[in-house]
């Protein structure tokens, strides 16, 4: 078997019986990587001498037998908004280009110390604003399992370099879907962690109270291996919870018997979902019947706010999150400017792609003298009510189940140019963001196409490790983690 | 009609710096000085990813000024965004308090000519300050330091129960010792660790409708702040008599002319969109913090002041010197205590000898060489006759420089004067002999002649007589 | 429309935002649509509820004042698109 088909945990299980070396992993990566992102497009900036070095480092750990960890010598994809020293971070944004960190953040400082070398920085919606990476200032990336579709977004490049086999994980980050929806588009494994469980220091912020960073894997129990790894709590960051998480492997084969699992009556009244997909996770709730689980209606009647409710809060705090970038200390200046107005102006607006700047306006205006009660203050007030929904709900239900994504993966061009429409696509994926809870997307069917969908498990605040469980009991039923884009030649 | 038939309104906003160690927001140092940037990280650049994490300290000294002040303080208080553009704000955002301040309600009193007055404070909350601009005079750019990026400020605001130029200085003498009294802040307007701006209106005397009021900034010294105001309210005044009316605007105070300047008017005024900050959580004082605090609150300067008139009996003028220095104050409760003679006395040598030292040796008050004890047993020594008033100062000097007890330097330099009134008078008899001319003019009338002889016993003496046994003696023995 | 044409002028101005007219008309039209859009949550009863303001439940403690190492002016200043000496160099402000 290639060693690229490996998962992140049998990698390291080879790595650690020295059956195969993290360079030889490294190298093998590599190789596909420059077979098929010219295709796929996911990389932004590949570090093949960085990767070596650290591979080197990580053999050279195993065989002093003081390996750091499960995961130790097993290669890695970011997204481009986590600040790596020495290696350019540019959000997707050309107001970044040619930016080098000076700084490591946190989590991409627990990744070197479990030994994960790092391939690259991985494609993404500018600013993470967007469901397809068709907002990239660079270029869109395309979804392996048809060059023709989108891959979804904001990650995309990190979903699309993980189903292509090209990374053996990647992180991501979820403001509003950005994990889950590409990896229901790819076909892979996404979790959002409960806001608070991960570190947002050194990741380029978009919406302070939403966002949060999250592992994308090619199965369920790489995707617990690599939370682990990053569910530390740190003192560079306020919002961080000071909680020690469990481990997420321990009771993750344990299954879903007794457990009770909420069906959502107001996500299936959503406008615009494709019947395949309706079909698909109606027929996954089915199969964790079977497996033990009851099935209960839940209501979350604010559900039909939550759009409306994100695209309030989350441009109105990405306004003022984006005010750094001002041509002053770092990124793009405009040239050719006579003064500091102009020079900020110009800067901005060359700087940043136009779904940027329309949220931007957006939130300005949402927060401007006049309209901030009636706008954000309204929105954050509504956003207690979605929250309340699931407290009520999480009464009578260890956790909810529900599709990522209303529609499979959609061609590219096909949306971008009508934004109302490219929200729509986060409309189930939005609430839990808002409600700062733990939701994950693993595949559950593909359409005739051969496009997959993906099924969404939202669990309390802090429970990952039965999200987790619900996810593996599903996944090992079937053979979704085992099939692979028909991406030719290897 | 003329500027006195207005009466002034004046409201003051001062912004603080804290003497912390490290900034409010991360670990950079705060020390002023340093070359440009030199104390910079990524999280006061402003780099993309960064967050805040509040400094433990700054907390403690804004409980510290909301309690000396009389505040009370809010067990929950809220960080908002205030969002602006300008280079030496580096996020884009100013991280400060809005709805929900740390302290609110509080009051300072100050000693006015007509009798003390309570200003109110309507708040004091916390904010991160801001870099520093400079234009660059030959390359037609501005420099930016960022190293005054997020040192944590105070930022103190007075309803405005002020009602003139005199006042104005008087509170804002007093707020800055109080706030140096508190070991919170070093009281320096020139180097800007203390910035005022004032808000001035003026309102025909008798009415009850307030002025539109005006906002006057880059106000750094205590000359100016009087000036300035004076300047404002004259202008208000004669705005109003010829007809005009009282623009609102902020007007800079320039110094070289001596008047207010409008800034330029901005199309847009601020709308600087507050909103919660999301990165922090609501600042929440734990059970028992205050009190605490409280219970190590210094005695404050107007209370000492007070008291120093009122139980050591000390003039105003001495009063005022001792407790405007709380390391001074505290030293000469200290050696008062160990003295337990006149205080007057012991001012005297304070503010005489003690500051003149300090000042030529450029010493500190807190590394003294020499105890309490030791200058209380001086001053004994002085009372007692054993050292002449300037023998005293002569082993003062000699003690502020080794610390050795002042009773071993007098005797080494020969300095304790002769008490005997033996010796004493077997001096006069002496002198009185030789200069049996000088006896005869002072038996003629011409008394003048009694500071020669007290001088010729003070050289037979060796400087060492008592002046006032060898007066008293001489008087004697001439028969007066 | 929502938002007139002066309103776009004057949130780009908040946000620094020079915008080309094409981007101005566009804006118009897009946000006034997603404000249309917006504009339900107004019927939202929520005179009972208090805002989200803070995601986070559980807080960490207050940092310690101690002083950490600063960046060296090579971190400081490695990405600056203007500097003069150690200081970031912007264009005059005219005011």
């Amino acid at each position: 078997m290639e060693l690229t088909e490996l998962s992140m945990l049998a990698l390291g299980e080879k790595l650690g019986s020295g059956e195969a070396s993290s360079v030889e992993a490294v190298r093998a990566s590599l190789d596909r990587i420059e077979r098929l992102d010219g295709k796929v497009k996911a990389f932004l900036h590949v570090d093949r001498a960085g990767a070596l070095v650290q591979a080197e480092a990580a053999d050279r750990r195993r065989k002093d037998g003081r390996r750091a960890g499960p995961l130790d010598g097993v290669p890695v994809g970011l997204k481009d908004l986590f600040l790596t020293e020495g290696l350019p971070t540019t959000a997707g944004s050309r107001i970044l280009e040619g930016f080098i960190a000076p700084y490591d953040g946190t989590v991409v400082k627990l990744l070197r110390a479990a030994g994960t070398p790092i391939l690259g920085k991985l494609n993404m919606d500018e600013f993470a604003m967007g469901s397809s990476t068709e907002n990239s200032a660079y270029f869109p990336t395309r979804n392996p399992w048809n060059l023709e579709t989108s891959p979804g977004g904001s990650s995309g490049g990190s979903a699309a370099a993980v189903a292509a086999r090209m990374v053996y994980g990647a992180l991501g980050t979820d403001t509003g879907g950005s994990i889950r929806q590409p990896a229901a588009l790819t076909g892979t494994v996404g979790l959002k962690p409960t806001y608070g469980r991960v570190s947002r220091f050194g990741v380029v912020a978009f919406a302070s109270s939403l966002d949060q960073v999250g592992p994308m894997t090619r199965n369920v129990r790489d995707c617990a291996a690599l939370l682990q790894a990053i569910a530390v709590p740190d003192p560079c960051d306020s919002t961080s919870a000071p909680l020690k998480a469990p481990d997420y492997l321990a009771e993750i084969e344990a299954g879903v018997k007794g457990m009770r699992l909420g069906l959502p009556r107001e996500y299936l009244e959503l406008p615009g979902m494709d019947a395949e997909v309706r079909a698909a996770v109606e027929g996954a709730t089915r199969a964790l019947e079977r497996l033990g689980a009851t099935l209960v209606p839940v209501s979350l009647p604010h559900t039909r706010y939550a759009l409306a409710t994100y695209y309030l809060v989350a441009p109105a705090e990405a306004s003022s999150n984006l005010a750094r970038y001002d041509g002053v200390r770092y990124g793009l200046r405009a040239g050719d400017v006579k003064n500091l107005l102009a020079m900020y102006g110009r800067t901005r607006d060359q700087g940043f792609g136009l779904e940027v700047k329309r949220r931007i306006m957006l939130g300005t205006y949402a927060l401007s003298a006049g309209y901030y009660d009636a706008y954000y203050l309204k929105a954050q007030k509504v956003r207690t009510l979605i929250k309340q929904d699931f407290v009520e709900a999480f009464r009578s239900v260890d956790a909810v189940l529900a599709p990522t994504s209303p529609t499979p993966a959609f061609r590219i061009g096909e949306k971008v140019s009508d934004p109302l429409a490219m929200y729509l696509n986060d409309v189930f994926t939005l609430p839990c963001n808002l409600a700062g809870l733990p939701g994950l997307s693993l595949p559950c069917g593909f359409t005739r196409a051969g496009l997959p969908i993906g099924l969404q498990i939202l669990g309390r605040p802090w429970d990952e490790a039965r999200v987790l469980r619900i996810a593996r009991a599903f996944e090992r039923e079937h053979d979704f983690d085992r099939r692979s884009p028909p991406l030719g030649a290897g | 009609m003329s500027v006195s038939d207005f009466q002034p309104v004046i409201g003051l906003e001062v912004h603080a710096q804290l003497l912390t160690r490290s900034k409010i927001f991360c670990g950079c140092s705060t020390e002023f000085g340093a070359p440009p940037n030199a104390h910079t990280c990524a999280v006061c650049l402003g780099m993309p990813g960064v967050l805040p994490v509040l400094n433990e300290k700054v907390v403690e000294y804004a409980v510290r000024v909301g309690r000396a002040l009389e505040c009370r303080i809010n067990p929950v208080s809220i960080w908002a965004r205030k969002n602006y553009f300008y280079p030496d704000l580096p996020k884009g955002y100013q991280i400060s308090q809005y709805d929900q301040p740390l302290c609110e309600h509080g009051v300072l009193e100050i000693d006015t000519e007509d009798g003390p007055r309570r200003v109110r404070i309507r708040r004091i909350h916390l904010e991160e300050d801001a870099g520093k601009n400079v234009h660059d005079a030959g390359g037609g750019e501005s420099l930016v330091d960022l190293n005054r990026s997020g040192v944590p400020l105070v930022e103190i605001v007075s309803e405005p129960d002020i009602r003139s130029s005199t006042e104005a200085a008087e509170y804002l003498k007093a707020l800055r010792d109080v706030l140096v009294y508190l070991g919170v802040n070093d009281g320096n307007l020139e180097e800007g660790s203390f910035r005022c701006d004032a808000n001035v209106s003026v309102m025909r005397k008798g009415s009850s409708q307030y002025g539109q009021r005006v906002e006057l900034k880059n106000i750094n010294s205590f000359r100016f702040v009087q000036k300035a105001i004076d300047y404002e309210i004259g202008r208000q005044v004669e705005l109003i008599e010829s007809g005009g009316k009282v623009a609102q605007e902020t007007r800079l105070f320039d110094a070289v002319r001596g008047e207010t300047r409008s800034m330029r008017s901005k199309e847009e005024a601020h709308d600087y969109r507050y909103f919660p900050e999301p990165d922090l959580p609501p600042l929440r004082i734990p059970e028992g913090y205050v009190e605490r605090i409280e219970r190590a609150l210094p005695e404050l300067p107007r209370a000492r002041l007070h008291r120093f008139t009122a139980s050591y009996g000390l003039p105003a003028y001495d009063a005022k010197i001792l407790v405007g220095d709380r390391a001074l104050a505290d030293l000469f409760e200290k050696v008062q205590s160990a003295y337990g003679g006149p205080a007057k006395k012991l001012a005297n040598w304070f503010t005489g000898e003690l500051l003149r030292l300090l000042k030529e040796e450029n010493a500190e008050l807190g590394a003294l060489r020499f105890s309490p004890e030791q200058f209380a047993g001086l001053l004994k020594m002085v009372d007692a006759g054993e050292l002449s008033n300037n023998a005293g100062k002569d082993v003062f000097a000699e003690m502020f420089r080794s610390g050795r007890p002042p009773g071993d330097i007098a005797r080494e330099r020969g300095l304790v004067q002769v008490q005997d009134s033996g010796a004493v008078e077997a001096a006069v008899d002496a002198v009185l002999a030789a200069n049996p001319g000088e006896v005869e003019k002072y038996r003629a009338g011409k008394k003048q002649v009694f500071g020669f002889l007290v001088g010729q016993v003070m050289k037979a003496m060796k400087g060492k007589g008592n002046p006032a046994l060898v007066n008293a003696a001489l008087k004697a023995k001439l028969g007066d | 429309m929502s938002l007139t044409l002066e309103e776009v002028r004057h949130v780009a101005g908040l946000a620094r935002l020079s915008l080309s007219a094409e981007e101005e008309a566009l804006m118009r039209t897009q946000l006034s649509a997603i404000l249309d859009a917006v504009a339900e949550l107004s019927r939202v009863d929520t005179s009972k509820v208090e805002p989200t303001s803070h995601a986070a439940g559980e807080v960490p403690p207050w940092r310690s004042d101690e002083v950490r190492p600063s960046f060296p002016p090579e971190k400081a200043l490695g990405n600056a698109p203007g500097k003069v000496g150690t200081s970031f160099a912007v264009p005059k402000i005219i005011e």
